[in-house]
């Protein structure tokens, strides 16, 4: 009586639990999976193609558009490649902007994949509790630069905005706050068993499967391999502060999620610096990129999910005449082939959701209609003035918030 | 430090030093060489196992010469350099051994860049379409020059 047992479990197109479009073909017997096939390219939006119709400056808002999670991750290896080409060096005010705003966007970044973990595996007072926290990064991304996510900083040769002197106080006071909740989750994380039961050996990828598979960021750094552009090729203020590379030597679940909590501490560590070094260094916050000679641009960014690799080619116009984009969840993804077999159904999903493969959560509401008489109650512009009133009234009145934060 | 970075770029010249045809140092961490067709398995092999280089990623640019596929390879330990290998692929017989069997990396890469430019890649061990629909005309690939966008819709409409 031989049969064959094998079944196909389908996970997508559309991933039901990370509402994004991706597509695994998972091949188990009993609980167990023995192979996995992933289709990607469901939702592929030729922003490659349309770069090459795009001026320099547009490309900038053109690949801030490519993720709404990590948006400013783009433009930052974008202008650094664009700056290869031109050989221009930035201000150094500039650098530490640039610098700051990364990693807020790291910290936030991290905090929501850490929630997303908690709720995956149906831990839901992790993912309320990290969400809280996360919500105070957003309102410094608010102040800062006038939006919570796309946040438009950066532009070839420097940054669009500066950071306001008075606004530092307010935002060491927030940042003091969410490194105290953020230590105190990962002593939390760290000690707590269902958290250990559930993660610790699950989805191990080895030292040498990731080298072999060319994975980057935490994916990479979870399995023992110290690799960090930020270290290893300094842009931005990187070479000019203080801090480490976190590196996990197991490769699970669990390692990984510790990567990414102590990276937070590390992120706030920098941007401290930073800040105190905008106290003392004055001046320009961009310099003017005059044209674009003929030739080859690279740059690289390390984004909260990897390394963002930029490859721009120009021929002396205004326009790339190519434009490649290469992010981290693309080398991470094919992990999920070294990692997912061997293990249950129930480890696969979160297993896939370990690299923190990137989708958009900038979507809010559209529009309320009411459904008796169908007139409309609300719709985008008025979105956008709810919005604009909030900026304002951050703006206004972040000095009476003394207690906003406390729990 | 400085020794050692200097050494991984003599040491890739002196090894690879029949094969490379020109070398471009366009600053002291970004650097371009440019190869044969036949010679990129070895190449990449050198940097990959030999060198301990990361390989980023690939692309390819469509040039009156014929279509350029690019591999971008990081030396992490080394300073951050970016060693970029460029090769070119003509028109006419496009296509080139595939490094997949070597860089497991590399293979989302090899299967878009032949969606999308229509290289084709010997040996590579899983060589189906990654990003274009089933549906997806066979000879049409929309990152070379003479493709034009409105191809697709006037199709569409003939088919109403």
């Amino acid at each position: 009586m031989s049969r064959n047992r094998k079944t196909i479990i389908p996970i997508g197109p559309y991933h039901p639990l990370q509402e994004e479009p991706e597509y695994f073909e998972l091949e188990v017997e009993g609980e167990k999976v023995l192979d996995i096939d992933i289709h990607i390219g469901y939702n592929h939006r030729a922003i490659e193609k349309i770069g090459e119709r795009m001026t320099w400056d547009q490309v900038i808002f053109l690949v801030e558009r490519i993720c709404g999670i990590c948006s400013t991750s783009h433009p930052i290896a974008n202008c650094n490649a664009q700056e290869d080409l031109a050989g221009v060096e930035i201000p150094e005010r500039a650098k530490y902007i640039r610098s700051i705003v990364g990693e807020l966007e790291r910290i936030h970044s991290h905090l929501l994949w850490a929630g997303l973990a908690g709720h995956f595996i149906g831990y839901n007072t992790l993912w309320m509790w990290i969400w809280k926290y996360r919500e105070p990064v957003l309102e410094l991304f608010e102040l800062v630069t006038g939006n919570r996510n796309h946040y438009a900083m950066l532009k070839p040769g420097g940054v669009r905005r500066d950071i306001k002197e008075e606004d530092i106080p307010y935002f060491l006071k927030v940042l003091d706050e969410v490194e105290r909740k953020v230590d105190m989750i990962t002593k939390a994380a760290l000690d707590d068993p269902v958290l250990a039961a559930r993660l610790k050996g699950v989805g191990i990828l080895t030292k040498e499967d990731a080298i072999k598979y060319c994975a980057v960021g935490p994916t990479a750094r979870g399995s023992g391999v110290a690799i960090d552009v930020r270290k290893d090729d300094p842009y931005a203020a990187y070479d000019l502060v203080e801090w480490n590379v976190i590196t996990q030597k197991e490769g699970d679940v669990f390692a990984k999620t510790v990567v990414r909590l102590l990276e937070c501490l590390e992120s706030v560590k920098i941007i401290r610096q930073c800040l105190e070094k905008l106290k003392k260094v004055k001046g320009d916050i961009a310099v003017k990129i005059k044209e674009m000679p003929p030739g080859e641009g690279k740059g690289h960014h390390e984004a909260p999910r990897g390394e963002t690799f930029h490859y721009v080619r120009s021929d002396g116009s205004n326009t790339p005449v190519r434009l490649k984009v290469r992010a981290p969840t693309y080398v991470n993804l094919p992990t999920c082939k070294a990692t997912v077999p061997g293990e249950s159904v129930a480890d696969a999903a979160l297993i896939l959701a370990s690299i923190d493969p990137c989708y958009c959560c900038t979507e809010r509401m559209m529009r309320v209609v009411d459904k008796k008489s169908g007139k409309v109650l609300m719709d985008g512009s008025d979105l956008i003035r709810l919005s604009q009133e909030k900026t304002r009234k951050l703006l206004g009145s972040y000095f009476e918030r003394e207690d906003r934060y406390k729990c | 430090m400085t020794k050692r970075e200097k050494d991984i770029i003599i040491q890739i010249k002196e090894s690879l030093k029949e094969k490379i045809i020109s070398w471009e140092e366009r600053t002291a961490n970004r650097h371009y060489f440019t190869i044969k067709k036949g010679d990129i398995v070895a190449v990449a092999r050198y940097l990959f196992e030999k060198g301990k280089a990361r390989f980023i990623t690939a692309s390819g640019i469509d040039t009156p010469r014929g279509i350029e596929i690019l591999y971008h390879f990081s030396f992490d330990h080394h300073g951050g350099k970016v060693v970029t290998v460029k090769t070119l692929v003509p028109k006419d017989k496009c296509e080139i051994e595939s490094i997949t069997p070597y860089i497991t990396g590399a293979v989302f890469i090899e299967r878009e860049i032949q969606d999308l430019l229509g290289v084709r890649f010997l040996n590579h061990p899983d060589p189906r379409p990654l990003l274009a629909a089933e549906s997806w005309p066979k000879d049409w690939y929309p990152l070379r020059c003479d493709f034009r966008d409105t191809q697709f819709t006037d199709n569409t409409k003939q088919e109403k």
